[in-house]
């Protein structure tokens, strides 16, 4: 039987002006998520028609749970525009589809967009309904609310059956809305903001803060494993390991007791702007939750913030730990999330923290040390990593 | 020190050394014990397998770890000859080759092997047609050098390998000692290849044989499996990890390097072309790596010592080269027996600089104007 897959857009469609921009992006990402398997793609205004062979049936179907801006989809039967052929391929669907153990109610819906069809719409619906009812004696009519509805697609050179639709995504194509930089570390709240931002559209450049030898080669790897995750909803992307080292050590050497995590978090933010203008992005995406730890009250966020203008998205903000928690696991982040190996927000983490800095004294201790050149340094030798799902690590990479 | 013998071995790479050190120390399991710290060592020699066999674009099976180019080359001459001497003995090589080749097919011809040499055209590429004619059915390998070591010839293998195609009996050796680092290397149409880490800023010591899966080898080392069947011992992983890291660096920013070498070339040769008694053996076949010349009536020797006064570092013929009156390759391609006798090579890097070439330059001058003199020329 010839099957296809048919795609809706769903929410980008009322876009009316970027629908073009829209359109082609999904089309260039279900592309690239397909690209070693054997189909072809088509598109018109509405949907996207998926032409594959069957052996792949199900590995195409898992990918397409992968793509942003997909709203329903569909496997389709394609037959001629002849109500014998229609016929026959509605038997052969509902073969496939139901068990005879047990009634269904169903109803069935027809579109006619080949207006020369000798019969209308309801002509084709009263006509395959009786087919259904003779054929299969499981079923009953429901018009309000079928379990099953089987719906009829008429057209010009062919015609199209097919039984329930899928949920895809939904959100919007990767790319389509801009790029941002994610603030990547190892816990279980930032992939889950990229996550978030990747379904809004946008691109994601990755920014880790690494600060070997307090930092491990396994934490950077395990920063690798959650990018991977990422790249599976964001395409490749910049993995750009920043060397966080010495200015850490200076900011503990230079800083009052308490403060060290909110300089911390200014000179983060400070670099995070720098990236942004060296990487095209328009916006710091970030897996900060409001009140989760010391750093992340609204007067740290203001102490923070204020040194730099760029947006800053905060996916997660009003999130509850565990409601994070389910997407993490839902999107297979959450078991890497939890390997034990340190990051630079962890190690020399102070016994009380601040949870009301104020911005006077961040600048004032700030001015203790030389931290743009610092900065600068920093900027010259950024480690970039392109990822894709399918990026290995390379485990000997201190030897090879 | 001006250094201007990287064909003969190049300065080290610290990063390699630094590789070589942590592997030293950190995996001190012998590859093939079954314990955890052997594990450990195995996986770190296949990683290190793969990573050659991905820059060279083959097959991790096909990667053979080995002493050195000379080993290597031992080891797919004689491990052919050995293994295929059923299918005939006859093998063809050329006058261009390193003397671990020579040396070795001499060793087969003592040993009931015939050896033939194929002619060369007057640029001193391979004449084909000659290859072509001198195949028999007895022909069971021939051995080719990828580039020359003393004139710097690049021979044009994928072309030999095509026409080798067709005659699925012959192995085909290919030595890439001189090649790999210094030009691309494509290793489609070639069955055996064999190059060493010291001429890519590697450790001395370890080398490689790259060999097809469709050809066989009886071993010259034996006693058991170890990083491969082929060649027995202790893997050496250290020296193997350093010679994967050696290779990635050397074929890294490839074109840039080159262009490089190409340019001071272009510019060497401007400059000893107007130096009297000068002749540049070299051709336009050649790497830009190697320059070879030979100055009329003065010995290579005498200016090889002059210049070392100055630490300034050439060489004469080869260093591998034994024979010692006169380069077979530079007889080859000038059929002048006084070329041939004063030749010397100056061989030249991506670190190599303006300034350096300037000061060679500016003491070479002068030491031909000294010894021609003291000559009576």
């Amino acid at each position: 039987m010839n099957r296809i897959i048919l795609i809706k857009y769903g929410e980008l469609t009322t876009k009316k002006g970027n629908r073009k921009l829209f359109i082609n992006t999904l089309y260039k990402n279900i592309n690239l998520k397909l690209k070693n398997l054997n189909v072809t793609i088509t598109s018109d205004l509405s949907r996207m028609y998926i032409e594959y062979e069957s052996s792949e049936e199900e590995l195409i179907l898992k990918k397409i749970k992968e793509v942003f801006g997909i709203h329903k989809f569909l496997i389709a039967y394609k037959t001629n525009s002849n109500m014998d052929n229609i016929k026959n391929t509605i038997k052969e669907v509902m073969d496939n589809t139901i068990s005879s153990g047990r009634n269904y109610t169903f109803k069935v819906e027809t579109k006619r967009s080949d207006k020369r069809f000798p019969m209308d719409s309801m002509e084709i619906n009263y006509e395959l309904g009786e087919f259904i009812l003779k054929n299969f004696k499981n079923l009953q009519v429901d018009v309000h609310n079928p379990e099953i509805i089987v719906h009829v697609e008429i057209r010009i050179d062919y015609s199209y059956v097919y039984l329930n639709e899928y949920d895809g995504l939904g959100g919007y194509p990767v790319g389509t809305l801009g790029q941002a930089s994610l603030m990547l570390s190892g816990g279980i709240d930032s992939p889950v903001a990229g996550y978030l931002a990747i379904k809004r559209g946008i691109k994601l450049n990755l920014v880790y803060f690494e600060a070997i030898p307090h930092t491990s080669l396994e934490a950077r790897n395990k920063v690798i494993e959650l990018a991977k995750k990422l790249a599976i909803y964001g395409g490749e992307m910049r993995l750009i390991v920043v060397p966080f080292t010495k200015l850490q050590e200076e900011i503990y050497k230079n800083v009052l007791e308490n403060y060290p995590i909110t300089i911390m978090r200014r000179m983060m933010y400070r670099i995070m702007e720098k990236l942004s203008l060296k990487y095209k992005s328009l916006a710091i995406v970030n897996g900060e939750s409001i009140g989760q730890v010391a750093s992340q009250t609204l007067t740290s966020m203001n102490a923070i913030n204020s040194v730099t203008s760029i947006p800053v998205i905060r996916p997660v903000a009003c999130f509850d730990k565990l409601e994070i928690i389910d997407i993490a696991k839902k999107i297979d982040t959450y078991d890497i999330s939890i390997l034990p190996y340190e990051d630079c927000c962890t190690v020399f983490v102070p016994r009380h923290p601040i949870i009301n800095p104020s911005i006077e004294k961040c600048i004032e201790m700030e001015q203790k040390f030389d931290y743009e050149t610092l900065i600068d340094e920093i900027m010259n030798n950024l480690l970039v990593i392109k990822i894709d799902e399918n990026y290995e690590i390379n485990k000997y990479e201190d030897v090879l | 020190m001006v250094y201007l013998d990287y064909s003969a071995t190049t300065p080290l790479n610290k990063e390699v050394l630094e590789s070589f050190n942590k592997v030293c120390i950190e995996y001190p399991g012998n590859a093939n014990s079954l314990h955890k710290l052997g594990r450990d060592t195995y996986h770190l020699m296949e990683a290190a397998t793969k990573q050659v066999a991905d820059l060279l674009k083959v097959d991790s099976k096909e990667v053979i770890f080995t002493s050195g180019a000379s080993e290597s080359n031992n080891l797919a001459i004689i491990g052919t000859a050995l293994k295929y001497k059923n299918r005939g003995n006859h093998i063809l090589t050329t006058k261009l080759e390193h003397s671990s080749v020579l040396e070795t097919v001499n060793h087969l011809e003592k040993n009931g092997f015939e050896v033939e040499y194929i002619k060369l055209l007057k640029n001193g590429k391979i004449d084909l047609n000659d290859l072509k004619n001198k195949i028999k059915e007895t022909t069971i390998l021939v051995s080719i050098n990828h580039v020359n070591s003393e004139i710097g010839i690049i021979q044009d293998v994928n072309e030999i390998g095509s026409i080798l195609k067709e005659y699925p009996k012959i192995v085909f050796h290919v030595d890439g000692t001189q090649a790999v680092g210094k030009i691309k290397v494509n290793l489609d149409n070639i069955d055996l290849y064999s190059f060493s880490s010291h001429k890519i800023y590697g450790i001395k010591g370890v080398g490689c044989l790259i060999k097809k899966r469709h050809i066989e080898l009886m071993p010259i080392i034996h006693g058991g499996k170890s990083q491969t069947i082929y060649r027995s011992g202790t893997p050496s992983v250290p020296l193997y990890v350093s010679l994967a890291k050696a290779l990635k660096l050397a074929l890294g920013d490839f074109d840039n390097k080159y262009n490089h070498v190409l340019e001071l070339n272009k510019y060497l040769k401007k400059n000893l072309e107007t130096m009297k008694l000068v002749h540049i053996n070299s051709n336009e076949e050649c790497v830009p790596h190697i320059l070879n010349l030979s100055i009329r009536g003065i010995k290579p020797e005498t200016m090889m010592h002059a210049l070392a006064e100055y630490d300034i570092y050439i060489s004469t013929k080869t260093a591998c080269a034994n024979d010692d009156s006169l380069s077979l390759a530079v007889y080859e391609v000038t059929m002048d027996k006084e070329l041939a006798k004063n030749s010397i090579r100056i061989s030249l890097s991506s670190l190599t600089t303006y300034e350096e070439i300037d000061y060679f330059l500016k003491i070479f001058k002068e030491k031909i104007n000294e010894l021609s003199i003291e000559l009576g020329e």
